[in-house]
């Protein structure tokens, strides 16, 4: 047996008796289609909609969570490198201020200042003195600056301007990385000069390193044009290009995304005022997102048992109660059928218990006559000798007893719809049902053989009811038998209580998946050829309500055994008439 | 013997009565109740074959009528319906001997009616 013949129920492969004669009331494939639905979605649809509600709801928040973190990370970052350069800027207005210009021309004092400098904030590699007319003219530090002539220098003029210069990162002539930082002095003439000095970028790189990135990320500065002013984990070193594009500036902090090589990110930004550089904060949107990722994993999973656990039950329970009223409709159509057919046997009945009535009369008359006939060349000499007179009336008398045994069979058969309880002989009965199916067994050449025990004892049962067992297994082995068959019937006692009738045939036997379901009502596997499916349904009932039981057994292509067992003595002590003779 | 045939098949009785009386029987018939009243109350019988089923009384209220009349006499039932419960319930009520199912074999019937007369 398949998987799937065990997974299918009962009910699934009825349409064909569904659209026969006796119609059960329910399409059931329908309705357990239609509980299967309307269950399944009024369990799912809520529980789909507030998963639907939630994880959106989560993936919001997370991502909203992501933007905030992002933004205070990089005002935080932005806050400190403002901080680093306006302290220094301010350091060199002090020097600016609290020193005259003719003070600050004295390399020596320089020298000092320089020293205070690099003691006080660190980073400060050297300091210069510029006049109006671009000529460093003092210098302190390790590098040989005194003399050079900034004048035609951008940032010199921009200075001019602004007052104030932070150069962007660049090599310079110590092919080191580092930036300058220049405020301008205006002096009581209209003349100025500017205090000019270089820090070291290892102070603000230091800054940025010692920042945490969550996502895998990276923080660094790069100029408006894209050049990389501090190095990154990810895209290089100082004064390497980056690889992204640089965002339009924005006074405040903001968030946005970027896709590098398909990968998606999430970029922070700022512009540090008053500087060339841009404050990036990048990091890698997947690693962010990886916790909701095993969140959304564990809620997907979670949903998913669920949705399969309400489907088993949606669909456990609904085919289990559209089983059940398959199983109620299908006994009530059975029911149904076993009156109509009970009815139509009692019509039946009653019919031919007249028709017989009314031919025996005339059947009577006949016989008499033709014995009176008899009688009368019998007395007479002249006719006595004639043996072919005598001849012809006993034909008359042969045939008038041949339509007296017809007419009691109609008679009897009528009786069949009357239960009652007597004695019977079941070979005689064996003997009478074959006697009715006789011309069929001679035009078909069947054998048939009966083989009793001789110490079977007469049973009490219902003769009617064995007639119509017998000739309904008699019939079922002639349809299945082809022209010469043999059709035995063993009679044996079986225990003390029990008698067996065996009725083996020769026919096309029945295959196995069909023999479990003979006895039910409607199955027939004689399909086109006027079999109702119920004759073995009702010898079944029949069987039953004598106390007895049936089995089979069949092999295809060999033939077919039906074995009736009943009772030796009937269970209810009902009325138990005979017909045997009653003396007044 | 004599024996009264009641049928009301007429074809039937005059018929059996005239084989009875080849055979040695001292038969007479009538087709109804009455009538088969009336020949009792003119002369008295060994034995009565009565068919079940007739207008008006039927054979087993006739046999209870006859039986009052007579009280010594046998009875016989004739009848087309062999099965009949009703029958059957009828003839142990009323006490029939024996009772035959048509058409009859003339030595069956013969045998019955000295088996009831034996008795």
């Amino acid at each position: 047996m398949s998987y799937r013949s065990i997974l299918k129920p009962a009910f699934w492969d009825h349409e064909d008796v569904a659209a026969g004669p006796h119609k059960h009331l329910f399409n059931f494939r329908r309705i357990w289609r239609s509980a299967v639905i309307l269950t399944a979605m009024v369990a799912l649809a809520p529980l789909l909609f507030m998963a639907a509600i939630d994880y959106n709801v989560s993936q919001k928040a997370i991502e909203a969570d992501i933007h905030y973190q992002t933004a205070r990370l990089v005002s935080n970052t932005r806050r400190s490198i403002s901080f680093f350069f306006s302290e220094r800027k301010s350091a060199l207005d002090f020097i600016d201020k609290d020193n005259t210009y003719a003070a600050l021309s004295d390399p020596l004092r320089l020298t000092a200042l320089l020293d205070n400098l690099k003691k006080g904030f660190g980073g400060f590699t050297d300091l210069g003195v510029i006049d109006a007319r671009g000529l460093q003219h003092t210098y302190v530090g390790p590098y040989d600056l005194a003399g050079i002539n900034y004048n035609d220098q951008d940032w010199f003029q921009d200075l001019k301007e602004s007052g104030v210069h932070i150069s962007e990162v660049f090599l310079g002539f110590r092919q080191q990385p580092h930036l300058v930082v220049a405020v301008k002095h205006n002096l009581p003439d209209d003349g100025f000069y500017v205090l000019r000095a270089s820090i070291d970028t290892q102070k603000f790189n230091d800054l940025l390193r010692e920042v945490e990135v969550s996502g895998e990320g990276d923080i660094f500065l790069v100029t408006r044009e894209g050049v990389l002013q501090t190095p990154s984990r990810f895209f290089g070193n100082a004064l390497d290009r980056l690889p992204l594009e640089v965002p339009a500036f924005s006074e405040k902090t903001q968030v946005t995304g970027a896709h590098l090589q398909a990968e998606p990110l999430v970029v922070g930004y700022a512009y540090v005022q008053e500087t060339p550089f841009v404050l990036m904060a990048v990091k890698k949107k997947s690693a962010l997102m990886k916790p909701w990722n095993d969140t959304r994993r564990q809620l997907i999973a979670f949903l998913a048992v669920s949705i399969s656990g309400i489907v088993l039950v949606v669909l456990g329970v609904s085919t289990f109660l559209v089983n059940q009223i398959f199983e109620a409709d299908h006994k009530r159509v059975a029911a149904l059928h076993k009156v109509e057919y009970a009815n139509k046997m009692a019509s039946l009945g009653r019919l031919s218990a007249g028709v017989a009535h009314e031919i025996n009369n005339p059947l009577a008359i006949i016989n008499e006559k033709a014995g009176l006939i008899k009688d009368l060349f019998q007395l007479q000499r002249t006719y006595a000798a004639d043996s072919r007179l005598v001849g012809l009336v006993d034909a008359i008398l042969y045939s008038v007893e041949r339509c007296a045994k017809i007419t009691k069979r109609l008679l009897g058969f009528a009786r069949h719809l009357e239960s009652k309880t007597q004695s019977v002989d079941i070979v005689e009965v064996i003997h009478e049902v074959l006697g009715f199916l006789g011309k069929e067994a001679e035009y078909r050449s069947f054998t048939l053989a009966v083989d009793a025990e001789s110490t079977i004892p007469t049973i009490e049962s219902d003769r009617g009811r064995l007639q119509e067992i017998f000739l309904n297994l008699f019939n079922n082995a002639f349809a299945a038998m082809e022209d010469g068959g043999r059709l035995a019937i063993t009679v044996r006692r079986a225990g003390a209580d029990f008698i067996a009738a065996t009725v083996s045939d020769t026919g096309c036997g029945i295959s196995e998946s069909d023999l479990k379901r003979i006895f039910e009502p409607f199955f027939s596997t004689k399909t086109g050829k006027g079999g109702t499916g119920l004759g073995l349904s009702i010898t079944y009932g029949l069987i039953q309500e004598l106390g007895g039981s049936v089995s089979v057994r069949s092999e295809v292509g060999k033939g077919t055994e039906f074995t009736v067992r009943l009772p030796v003595k009937a269970k209810s002590s009902g009325e138990n008439k005979s017909e045997s003779p009653v003396s007044g | 013997m004599k024996v009264l045939l009641v049928d009301d098949e007429k074809e039937l009785v005059t018929t059996l009565a005239e084989r009875l009386s080849i055979r040695g029987w001292e038969a007479q018939w009538a087709t109804s109740a009455e009538e088969a009243l009336d020949r009792l109350h003119a002369e008295s019988f060994d034995i009565a074959v009565l068919d079940v089923k007739m207008p008006r009384v039927d054979g087993l209220l006739l046999k209870k009528k006859m039986q009052a009349i007579c009280p010594a006499m046998k009875f016989i039932f004739v009848t087309g319906h062999g099965s009949s419960r009703d029958f059957q319930t009828g003839a142990s009520e009323v006490g029939a001997d024996y009772y035959l199912v048509k058409p009859l074999n003339i030595d069956k019937l013969i045998a019955k009616m000295n088996e009831a007369l034996q008795r």
